[in-house]
């Protein structure tokens, strides 16, 4: 690695209590300070927030200045000398620290914040033992705002409006303001509402005092009590890292670890409060074992035996063809890259983790590992993007995030999509088309680019004759602007879209006219590790769709539920139905509305195991188990390890170093395996089907995966509710649909079946409904699958 | 015979006035947007006209007393959106000024702003109108209306290159959006929360864009100035200080109202004017400049000439030029209560020291008053009040302490007894 | 109940006087406009303008409990606002509010019985030469008000209101 070297020529010099600083123009006194380690007290300031300089705690000296003058919005200037801790900076910090105690309650041994509270450990520092202050404490209502953050002692509160600009400038929506004027203002949501933000959590962590506290974690421990340990994140592909707090070896709470590369200071809430399922009902202690239709707790002498002889015998009699294996991308790398081994020394190509996918026709290689295309930590400083069939918000909460940062100064962000964007941040561009019209509006679009860009380069043939909008022109013109800080991204429903290897070529294509980054938004925390870790077939093996489609004599589930997380509900379910074996390694208890499998082996989630997990941009982010595994749960790759011993495979490496070092690729090896590029040729586009009604399906953010469905804190939220079937007003009208009627939806053979209620989106195009997938509700739907809607009698 | 209102011998600003001739053709048989006619006929640069308004010596009105001419110049040239905005939020205790011009002069105002806008270059104004005075308001949308159908705003003004629109804002209830930011933020449409300087509103003002705020009364000066001469309205007043000021007299006088004079003339010319003391009573105490400025004792105020230097060395400041008069029966604990509560009530709540120390100040004083004051109350109230002035965001922090200080200062006997006595000292001796 | 199409009529008048995208700026004239035709801004109403103009609904709800003149409660058919800040207490507004409580039988913040009249204590309104000052309705300046002028008022707002209430 090279050194960066800054060019410091035009920074300025300034003193901080004597000791010299350089900073670029445009600093502040605070951010000097910060970079020479002299600590400046304060509360509303936020280096992620927008100066508010209203808690004056970082009123400093500064000579030539009549009065002292905030830290945090005061400019640096060349020969500028600054005390932190003179008589006259001290006496302001002092008297705003007396302002602030006069109407704080003194209740710091009943507080959840005590022990870490700010207010607290600067009223040590800075505050004086007595205060002359003998009026009544100024006493302000408790608000309800949801099951996350509780604002019930909101007396506590110094006003210092960190969560209202949160909410404003990180996630986008302003839930929070300060009502009322004076020592009479509140921070509050609006009249009877609550706050309902992916990020909410994030303002329990900015709250500097006792004010906003987590509901789930109040009054469950003191700070000091807990232990702190590193984590990663399992949801999403960003890998958020984590401090996991634990008592009395139990999870119950977690924090995040700051890592500007990837999460920067902020964590999304299925990051935070998915910890609560760890310590849920639905986790197993013990093994089971189906008997008799009912599964029952078992030994693991007996169950893991069992399991190998069964999976034993069905090879022996139909071939290893016969298996067929779904590795969920929230498993680790270790329990992907052993279990795959194992399957392929079995000599079973059949394992698949892209369970959601529909169309496998892509051209990739099959070392070649899909991913963001770039650091995450450049799409904050994207000038433009476009993203393509994209569930952003839901999908990848704190990369959206980041795009809303990227847009907020003043990037161009485009959407096109079968669904109206609820990104919470500016859209320049948005194309809202059915689902079948994606790919001949995505097609609009590389003509376009190739106009306006004057690519010399012939047109493909399949693309001649169509004739690009205004609006795409436009769109395409945000991409040309500043294309080495551009990118078009592929969402989770392109990818998941039966046309997602032609959509894909597509935007390649509009990527290449454009000179802009293309990038693969994975879906899961170790999508690119499990593909890294060849979980999909290398040779002639069947992929998940296939291996469902084709049912097979047995199945391996690797952390995961179906229906619940595959794309084929119906047949999912009745391929498992028909098997004459289904093995899962779960940490939970099926659900009620899943297939049963005929054997379960408790494994560790990730508190309770090491691991690894590779996320979208190719960084592999290592842990150790936080918490001993829980009853007779054991970590997943030991499971698959012992497994191995007894179908005659046995692993080497015994030890969690060992695993982890033969199963992590090196950094070089995963850069030069990480491409989106795949080399087809643009055959004729399809025609678009008959007027049919269309599905639109995304994952719910608190569905996504067997832990944050059974997170109970998460599933009281609106995010989690049951889905809605959206649609124009025009197709309720057609269904003859009235205000407050449910739909019913049916589907195929198995007769799968759903009772809705209906929305009136008119954003939503033509014959186009949209209903979630992984929900109970809808989970036994095939996405793909036709479908027939009616109003419930 | 028309009867003028009588604002005094020296009115300049507001001669001639009846309180019905305030239309458009009243003004302009007055000489008034003759101005504003010459710079646009002649051609007139931008930079001649401000020389004008420097050599005037003009300097707001609405309190600060900042030479205008400087301000307009910090204007940053070229920038493609700039406003000018006139700041007719007038809620300081005691000062009725600008509801005078804008009722009997409105189209001074408008053709001030216009002039300010030709000089630095915007092409949008508003008017931000005290939210009380609703009144006022209408005459000022009937009177932009006039304006705007005679053609001196709009586009292209009078056949120029020059166009300027101009509105106005009506606020509503906020003594806050009196400050230069905060007033921005409520035309912005969001509470009135004064914003931190620098950036200053030259640079980022309204919408983010370069901004100038002046005073009605300030701008309501520009057209004399062009008409007269800089030197002319210089000449009114002090070296320093150009012109007349209108002040505003309310209290314990026989005819409170408001009087136009020379800067410099002495006080004691305005208590006359004013009628004098009501009832022949003693002068007690005066607050010369609106009721943040600190209170004197009336054998001071007595002493003392009224421009921005004379006041300043007699312990105050010339404010907004509205003078509360108080005779010997008023209680000083009592009138501080009545002004720290109207701060308390008004302090926006965003920065700590204004938002816990007002409330702080007025409690104290309401304790005292009511009987219940404790011994160190009163080095409580002057710590206070320390503690607040110079670390907020704004000029309420020290609006608030001010007062309270210089209460406690010149009357602190009167504080005291109240404590001692749990009773007012005034009615023991009146 | 959505605005009604005068109310919304008003409002885009006001809309047309800031730039292009500066529809926020228009909230306090939304509020003014909502409240004179509703009596007060309830939260319905605090939701409405917000989505008329394109704004959280709680950076109304800031505004509205930001500025004093707008109500969040219902109010009576008048409502009073007393100045008795320093100015107009010096000229007798003391003596005024005494007068308006014992006459209407109520309190600052309180509304008689009869729905009639609400009253308020207000802080400057920048007219003290004409102290006390009383706003009514928060649009009419009724200028020294004394006892025998406000029992005019009072009369006289009793008579406006039962002419009304006959004419409908």
């Amino acid at each position: 690695m090279s050194e960066i070297v800054i060019d410091k020529s035009g920074w300025l010099n300034l003193q901080i209590n004597g000791k010299p600083v350089q900073m670029p123009p445009g600093s502040t006194v605070m951010e000097a300070a910060q970079e020479i380690k002299e600590f400046i007290p304060h509360f509303c300031y936020h280096k992620k927030l927008s100066l508010a300089a209203s808690c004056r705690m970082c009123l400093v000296q500064v000579e030539k200045f009549p009065k002292p003058v905030p830290a945090c919005a005061t400019p640096v200037s060349e020969g500028m000398k600054v005390w932190t801790r003179s008589e006259i900076a001290l006496a302001a910090q002092q008297s705003v620290m007396e302002f602030l105690l006069i109407n704080h309650p003194l209740d710091c041994p009943i507080c959840d914040q005590g022990g870490e509270c700010q207010l607290q450990d600067m009223a040590v520092g800075y505050g004086k033992g007595t205060s002359q202050y003998r009026e009544n404490k100024r006493v302000v209502p408790g608000k309800e705002m949801g099951p996350l953050v509780s604002a019930a002692e909101m007396s506590r509160c110094i006003q210092c409006t960190r969560c209202v600009r949160f909410g404003d400038e990180i996630a986008g929506q302003m839930e929070l303001g300060m009502i009322y004027r004076g020592d009479r203002a509140q921070i509050t949501p609006f009249i009877n509402d609550t706050v309902e933000s992916e990020l909410s959590g994030n303002m329990i962590d900015l709250c500097p005092v006792g004010a906003l506290t987590s509901k789930p974690f109040r009054y469950q421990a003191r700070t000091w009590e807990l232990s702190r340990r590193k984590s990663v994140s399992p949801h999403d592909a960003l890998g958020a890292n984590l401090i996991v707090q634990l008592r009395r070896n139990q999870v119950v709470r977690v924090q995040p670890l700051e890592n500007e590369a990837v999460n920067e200071c902020w964590l999304s809430d299925r990051d935070r409060f998915s910890y609560e399922a760890l310590n849920s009902e639905a986790r197993l202690t013990k093994p089971l074992v189906k008997k008799d239709g009912v599964l029952i707790e078992a030994d693991w002498q007996e169950a893991l035996p069992l399991a190998a002889a069964r999976l034993k015998n069905i090879m022996e009699r139909d071939g290893c063809e016969s298996l067929g294996v779904l590795i969920s991308p929230h498993a680790t790398l270790e329990e992907a890259t052993l279990l795959s081994r194992l399957m392929r020394a079995l000599g079973c190509d059949n394992i698949d983790h892209r369970l959601r996918q529909q169309d496998f026709s892509h051209a990739f290689q099959p070392s070649q590992v899909p991913w963001l295309g770039m650091p995450i930590a450049d799409v904050s400083k994207l000038k433009a993007a476009l993203f393509v069939g994209s569930f952003l918000r839901h999908d990848q909460p704190l990369l959206a995030a980041r795009v809303r940062q990227a847009a907020r100064r003043g990037a161009v962000i485009s959407s096109l999509h079968s669904m109206p964007s609820d990104w919470m941040l500016p859209l320049a561009h948005e194309k809202v088309v059915a689902p079948s019209q994606v790919a001949s509006a995505l097609a609009a679009l590389v003509v376009a680019a190739h106009r306006e860009a004057k690519v010399e380069q012939t047109l493909p043939t399949a693309l001649q004759g169509i004739t690009p909008s205004v609006a795409d022109a436009a769109m395409v013109r945000s991409l040309l602007n500043t294309p080495e800080r551009s990118a078009i991204f592929l969402g989770s429903f392109a990818q998941q879209h039966s046309e997602a290897a032609l959509l894909h070529t597509l935007a390649q294509r509009l990527a290449e006219y454009t000179k802009v980054t293309f990038g693969v938004l994975p879906e899961a925390a170790n999508s690119v590790g499990a593909a890294l870790a060849g979980a999909q077939p290398q040779k002639n093996g069947l992929n998940a769709r296939a291996m469902l489609e084709q049912p097979r004599k047995a199945y391996v589930l690797l952390h995961t539920e179906v229906p619940f997380d595959v794309a084929q509900g119906s047949t999912a379910r009745a391929a498992m139905e028909q098997a004459d074996f289904v093995l899962s390694l779960s940490p939970f208890r099926p659900s009620e509305e899943s297939a049963l499998p005929d054997i379960v082996l408790p494994i560790a989630p990730f508190t309770e195991t090491s691991g690894t997990f590779i996320n979208m941009e190719g960084r592999a982010q290592s842990f150790y188990g936080v918490a001993p595994p829980l009853g007779e749960t054991r970590p997943g790759w030991r499971v698959i390890a012992a497994l191995a011993g007894l179908l005659g495979q046995p692993f080497t490496e015994m030890e969690p170093d060992e695993v982890r070092a033969s199963c992590v690729p090196s950094a070089d090896s995963v850069t030069a395996r990480l491409s989106n590029r795949i080399d087809s040729v643009l055959s004729t586009l399809p025609q678009a089907a008959e007027k049919t009604i269309e599905r639109v399906a995304g994952v719910p953010i608190y569905h996504a995966d067997p832990l944050v469905r059974r997170a109970t804190s998460l599933q009281c939220t609106p995010l989690a509710a049951s889905p809605k079937a959206a649609m124009n007003a025009a197709l309720a009208a057609r269904l003859g649909l009235v205000k407050g009627r449910m739909v019913r939806i049916t589907q195929g053979k198995n007769a799968t079946e759903a009772l809705l209620f209906w929305v009136c989106d008119d954003r939503l195009p033509t014959n186009t409904v949209r209903f979630d997938m992984a929900h109970p509700l809808t989970a036994g739907f095939d996405v793909c699958g036709e479908f027939h809607l009616e109003a419930a009698s | 015979m028309t009867a003028f209102l009588d604002y005094g011998s020296d009115a300049v600003l507001m001669a001639r006035l009846t309180g019905d001739n305030w239309r458009i053709e009243d003004y302009v048989a007055r000489g008034g947007y003759e101005a504003l006619k010459a710079i646009l006929t002649a051609g007139t640069p931008p930079d001649q006209v401000l020389a004008e308004i420097k050599l005037s010596a003009l300097r707001g009105r609405g309190g600060a007393g900042f030479p205008t001419g400087m301000k307009w110049g910090f204007m940053p040239r070229g920038a493609p959106e700039k406003y000018v905005v006139c700041n007719a939020d007038e809620g300081e205790p005691g000062t009725f000024k600008d509801r005078d011009i804008l009722r009997f002069n409105p189209h001074s105002v408008i053709e001030g702003m216009a002039i300010a806008a030709y000089v630095m270059g915007c092409a949008c104004g508003y008017i931000y109108i005290h939210g009380e005075i609703w009144d006022v308001y209408e005459r000022c949308e009937e009177a932009i209306e006039e304006a705007r159908a005679a053609g001196v705003i709009g586009q292209r003004i009078m056949g120029s290159d020059f166009s300027f629109e101009l509105f106005n804002h009506h606020g509503f209830g906020a003594y806050i959006c009196g400050e230069e930011t905060a007033l921005l933020e409520s035309l912005e449409g969001k509470k009135g929360q004064s914003r931190y300087k620098p950036p200053f509103p030259a640079n980022v003002g309204l919408y983010g864009k370069p901004t100038t705020i002046n005073n009605v009364e300030t701008l309501a000066c520009v057209p004399l100035i062009l008409r007269n001469g800089g030197q002319w309205f210089l000449d009114l007043g002090r070296p320093n200080a150009g012109g007349t000021k209108i002040f505003s007299v309310s209290g314990d006088v026989e005819r409170p109202g408001n009087y136009e004079l020379r800067l410099g003339a002495p006080f004691a010319k305005l208590l006359e004017m004013a009628g004098g003391v009501r009832g022949g009573r003693k002068l007690k105490a005066v607050i010369p400049g609106g009721s943040s400025s600190p209170v004197l004792p009336g054998a001071i105020m007595m002493e003392t000439d009224l421009d921005y230097d004379s006041i300043a060395k007699a312990g105050s400041m010339m404010g907004s030029g509205a003078v509360i008069v108080m005779d010997e029966t008023r209680c000083m604990v009592r009138s501080l209560m009545r002004l720290s509560e109207f701060y308390h009530e008004e302090s926006c709540g965003q920065c700590t020291p204004c938002r816990e120390g007002t409330g702080w100040l007025a409690h104290i004083i309401h304790r005292i008053e009511h009987g219940e004051g404790r011994p160190g109350d009163v080095d409580a109230l002057d710590r206070v009040a320390h503690n607040i002035m110079g670390r907020t965001i704004c000029a309420l922090g020290d609006a608030a302490a001010m007062p309270v200080r210089s209460f406690v200062k010149h009357f602190r006997d009167e504080f005291e007894y109240h404590i001692e006595h749990h009773r007012c000292q005034v009615a023991d001796h009146v | 109940m959505p605005l009604s199409a005068v109310a919304c009529q008003k409002i885009d008048k006001a809309i047309a006087k800031y730039p292009v995208g500066r529809k926020q700026s228009a909230v306090m004239a939304a509020l003014t406009i909502v409240q004179e035709e509703r009596g007060w801004l309830s939260p319905e109403s605090l939701r409405e303008v917000a989505e008329y103009l394109g704004m959280p609904p709680v950076a109304v709800y800031e505004v509205a409990s930001f500025y004093t003149m707008y109500h969040l409660k219902p109010v009576g058919r008048y409502v009073l606002t007393l100045c008795t800040n320093l100015p107009c207490s010096l000229q007798g507004s003391d003596v005024a509010a005494r007068h308006l409580q014992e006459t209407l039988k109520i309190g600052w913040n309180e509304t008689t019985p009869d729905g009639m009249f609400t009253l308020l204590q207000g802080e400057c309104m920048g007219a003290c030469q004409e102290a006390p000052v009383m706003l009514t309705g928060h649009q009419r300046m009724c200028c020294k008000m004394m006892p025998p002028q406000i029992d005019a008022l009072l009369a006289q707002l009793r008579d406006e209101a039962a002419q009304k209430e006959r004419q409908e």
